[in-house]
């Protein structure tokens, strides 16, 4: 039943689950009221807010998501988080959502789409990649960079090899703490990756994800190089508890990051996110 | 509708059984015997509230005289305004059972009585749209607020006095009331100046022994405002508010931070004030578990926690949140300050900062910090 | 076999104020045996060796003989998780108040064979000595704080931590800040949420039974309290109280005491 209190789950089921890393994993989920599944609709780029019973809640963005089941990959890091881990398949969890604004995908046909992440911030551009993916003809080159901090830490390496043999498509990566150089991986961040990437400066939509440092530096690189400021495009991560703008945890300066975002144009956050602490 | 008449004083006692006879519960101010002070609690009427009663205020300081008049509402306000009565502190708001490995959900539906507040600011009726527009005005109501909000009948009263800590004439909010009630008074020594703003109002008060207003107690209550408009504090201008975007790294935040004690009484206070915390409450057996909110303040270290990093890591950056959010980013977002004027985050900060002092320390040095 | 999680409740220097957290759980506590397994409680008469294996050790009590030292270190060993309850364990307790005087000189004024007692010169927490997993502040802890903790880690989670002041607390329960409006000496500014601000509703003054909050400010509450009328011997006194060796407070003490402030 879809119930007229925005604050209430509904109940999905896991159906798989994979451990990608050890303390990433990744869980296929099945919204179980048809209804509730049928209603359910996401744009690349928006959150669900999935709770563990007793526990608590978290915002974790849609990884992917067909009309049956959604992705979600998620990193056991905090009180909730950890305890998610251990569930099993066919366990139940509460979700709600989506949340959020998306991805500019349509206002980037015509152009070339750059992908720019670090560490887990690859999961919520995946659907967006699939998606121009899928829609390549509609799109100039396609960029993808990754950095993780040590080879082994990353995910989904075979994709990101599928997606190199595409044509027109440049995949990137990088571990920033290894020792050993590997083929197609660099050594160092994401700044070193930058200077490869092959794109046309004045006609492209860049979009990044990753801790907020990561995507300061890399936003100011990238228009530094001539991308202009609005084509620049990040997902910011805050306290989100309701995920509906009423809560007041996850605000920057005006913004309620979980309702005006997570997804915001550069020259939109770029004062309140140079001011430290703020 | 908007013709004012004469409540003798004696009536008084009528307007609030009439007000009950509506189905209502009254809220009034009372005098809080223990904790001292006023606060809005239920009355069963005229006799519950504060006679003669004059108020005090001061940075961290506040008291109650008696004046030997024979007024009600002679004090300027209250330690909270109506906020607890539509934006509950602590709140249930839904329940889930774990059946077999299945989770059902269930929304909680409060049984809510009518609640009329009487006694009502023209700060408080401010701060009260400005919630409205927050927990009513966006993409998604919260049910619980509006639950509350939809009970709600506001008897306002004009202020006859300001505290020193009040500065409602520079943000445009007060002293005179003049929308968004349903039943206004103005006080004056031998009876009430009586208006109303809505057809409940007007219904409740149909029957109360009223006589036209005579040109001098119209006078009186127009005078008593004007004194009420003299305050000894005030915020800056709307127009150079704008001016702290270029305070962010302002010396004096973290000048603040030494006296300040994070404690969070002005945003408890603040009749503006909406963030809240939610939590998990289950039960031992694990069978069922309460999901409940509370009121949470931008100066908790978990306000702002996300894995591994707290974004406002101290005090100055908490103050800074908490200054810059009322009258900066609240522009913003709502289209005007979060800031009514009403001066309880001075009066109720232990530490007696003075929040109006400050933005004008503040936005009073020229340039960025130096 | 028995699955149910083994729990064991030790006592150390304390008035077991907080084992009756447990005790007084009412039908609660029959859930609870069923939940758990309480292996140790001397309070009501079960008892297990220190060196029973068990998954959760609840301790009670500060440290404050050699003999303490190596029981504690004996249920460490043989604990996979611990938990200090209430005051005495997390912080010291007020007992703690002796680690500013000279012990040996008081053993001497009162006992008249003074070697006879085998006592540490100080109380200290249990975190002093062995590594701690969670702490549970007050004194004593709440009925409602226990079961919300044993909840949390029948679910496997760590407890939620609230680091909040009193005041707040205060304020959710509709309160007038006796501090404001009576200029009373309420510590509930520096003061850790928990205790449902049980002594402030009933218009009595915080005294910091659940120890310092996080982002304590007690250099400037301290010059509240002086402007309350409190001389600053007195507000040493004030944060010299049943947390008075947690850091936040003991610092804060140091910082308002003369050196007359423990000789009286």
């Amino acid at each position: 039943m879809i119930s007229d209190n925005p604050y209430l789950p509904w109940e999905a089921e896991i159906v798989e689950r994979t451990q990608e890393t050890p303390d990433i994993f990744t869980w296929k989920l099945r919204l179980t009221d048809p209804e509730v599944a049928r209603h359910y609709r996401f744009r690349h780029g928006q959150f669900n807010m999935l709770y563990l019973f007793g526990v608590g809640d978290v915002a974790i963005s849609v990884m992917s998501g067909d009309e049956e089941f959604l992705w979600h990959t998620i990193r056991a890091v905090g009180r909730v988080t950890r305890a998610m881990m251990e569930l099993p398949v066919g366990a139940c969890i509460g979700l709600r959502g989506p949340y959020g604004n998306a991805w500019p995908l349509e206002q980037a046909k015509g152009r070339d789409v750059v992908f720019v992440t670090a560490g887990l911030g690859c999961a919520p551009v995946t659907s967006s990649v699939k998606y121009v993916i899928a829609h390549r003809q509609e799109y100039g080159r396609l960029v993808i960079m990754q950095s993780v901090r040590h080879r082994h830490e990353g995910l989904w390496e075979p994709q990101y090899d599928a997606w190199r043999s595409l044509p027109d498509t440049q995949v990137l990566l990088t571990a920033s703490r290894d020792k050993t150089r590997w083929p197609n991986w660099e050594l160092g961040r994401v700044s070193v990756l930058l200077d490869k990437a092959d794109y046309d400066k004045q006609n492209c939509v860049v979009m990044m994800c990753g801790p907020d440092a990561m995507m300061q530096d890399t936003a100011s690189t990238i228009a530094a190089l001539g991308v202009p400021a609005q084509d620049i495009y990040l997902s910011l991560e805050r306290n989100m508890q309701c995920a509906i703008g009423h809560c007041g945890h996850c605000q920057l300066g005006g913004s309620f990051v979980c309702k005006d975002g997570p997804v915001f144009a550069w020259p939109q956050v770029e004062a309140a996110m140079s001011v430290k602490g703020f | 509708m908007n013709e004012t008449r004469y409540l003798p004083r004696t009536a008084l006692g009528l307007l609030i059984e009439a007000i009950q006879d509506g189905g209502y519960r009254v809220i009034g101010p009372r005098p809080e015997i223990g904790q001292g002070g006023l606060a809005f609690r239920e009355i069963s009427g005229v006799e519950d509230l504060p006679q003669g009663v004059v108020d005090h205020q001061s940075p961290g300081r506040y008291r109650l005289e008696g004046s030997g008049s024979a007024r009600n509402f002679s004090w300027a306000n209250t330690a909270s305004a109506i906020k607890p009565y539509v934006f509950a502190p602590r709140e249930k708001l839904w329940r889930v059972v774990r059946k077999e490995g299945r989770l059902s959900f269930e929304s909680m539906q409060h049984e809510l009585q009518k609640t009329a507040i009487l006694g009502v600011r023209a700060c408080d009726l401010a701060a009260l749209a400005i919630q409205d527009a927050h927990f009513l005005e966006a993409t998604y109501r919260d049910p619980y607020y509006k639950a509350r909000r939809e009970k709600l009948l506001l008897v306002a009263v004009n202020c006859s006095h300001a505290a020193a800590t009040c500065f409602c004439a520079s943000t445009g909010d007060g002293p005179e009331v003049v929308s968004g009630f349903d039943i206004l008074l103005d006080e004056l020594d031998e009876g009430f100046l009586l208006r109303t703003g809505t057809t409940r109002g007007a219904v409740i008060v149909a029957d109360l022994p009223c006589e036209p207003a005579s040109s001098e107690q119209i006078r009186q209550a127009w005078d008593q405002l004007q004194h009420c408009r003299e305050q000894q504090r005030a915020l800056p201008p709307a127009s150079e508010l704008a001016g702290f975007a270029d305070k962010l790294d302002d010396p004096r935040w973290a000048e603040i931070a030494e006296r300040c004690l994070a404690c969070g009484n002005c945003t408890a206070v603040c009749p503006t004030c909406f963030c809240h915390r939610e939590f998990d409450s289950p039960a031992l057996d694990g069978v069922s578990t309460e999901r409940w909110r509370d009121a949470d303040s931008c100066f908790n270290a978990d306000h702002s926690y996300i894995a591994g990093q707290i974004v406002h890591p101290g005090t100055r950056e908490r103050y800074r949140q908490w200054m810059t959010h009322k009258l900066l980013s609240w522009t913003e977002q709502y289209g005007r300050t979060g800031c009514t004027g009403c001066g309880r985050c001075i009066t109720w900060c232990p530490a007696g900062i003075d929040f109006a002092e400050e933005a004008n320390i503040i936005l009073a040095k020229k340039g960025a910090a130096t | 076999m028995d699955v149910r999680p083994r729990v064991a409740i030790h006592k150390f220097a304390s008035c077991s104020g907080c084992q009756l957290a447990f005790v007084n759980m009412g039908t609660d506590l029959i859930e609870l045996s069923r939940l758990v397994e309480i292996v140790h409680m001397a309070e009501v008469g079960h008892i297990a060796s220190d060196e029973e294996e068990v998954d959760i050790a609840f301790i009670e009590g500060s440290i404050t003989t050699p003999h303490d030292v190596d029981r504690l270190k004996r249920i460490r060993a043989h604990s996979s998780y611990l938990i200090t309850m209430g005051a005495c364990a997390t912080s010291g307790g007020i007992q703690a108040l002796r680690n500013h005087a000279d012990s040996a000189e008081w053993m001497r004024s009162i006992y008249a064979k003074p070697e006879y007692i085998h006592s540490l010169s100080t109380s200290a927490a249990i975190a002093n000595h062995v590594k701690v997993d969670f702490e549970l502040w007050g004194c004593p802890v709440s009925v409602r704080q226990m079961l919300g903790a044993v909840r949390s880690f029948l679910f496997g989670v760590a407890p939620q931590v609230l680091g909040e002041k009193v005041c707040q607390e205060c304020k959710r329960r509709g309160n007038n800040c006796i501090l404001v409006t009576q200029g009373q000496a309420c510590m509930g500014p520096v003061t850790r949420t928990g205790c449902g601000a049980l002594c402030p509703s009933f218009g009595a003054p915080c005294y910091t039974c659940y120890g310092p909050a996080e982002s304590t400010n007690a250099s400037s509450f301290g010059q509240c309290l002086m402007g309350l009328g409190l001389d600053s011997d007195q507000v040493a006194r004030k944060f010299a109280s049943i947390n008075n060796a947690a850091p936040a407070f003991s610092e804060a003490t140091q910082m308002f005491s003369g050196k007359t402030w423990m000789e009286e």
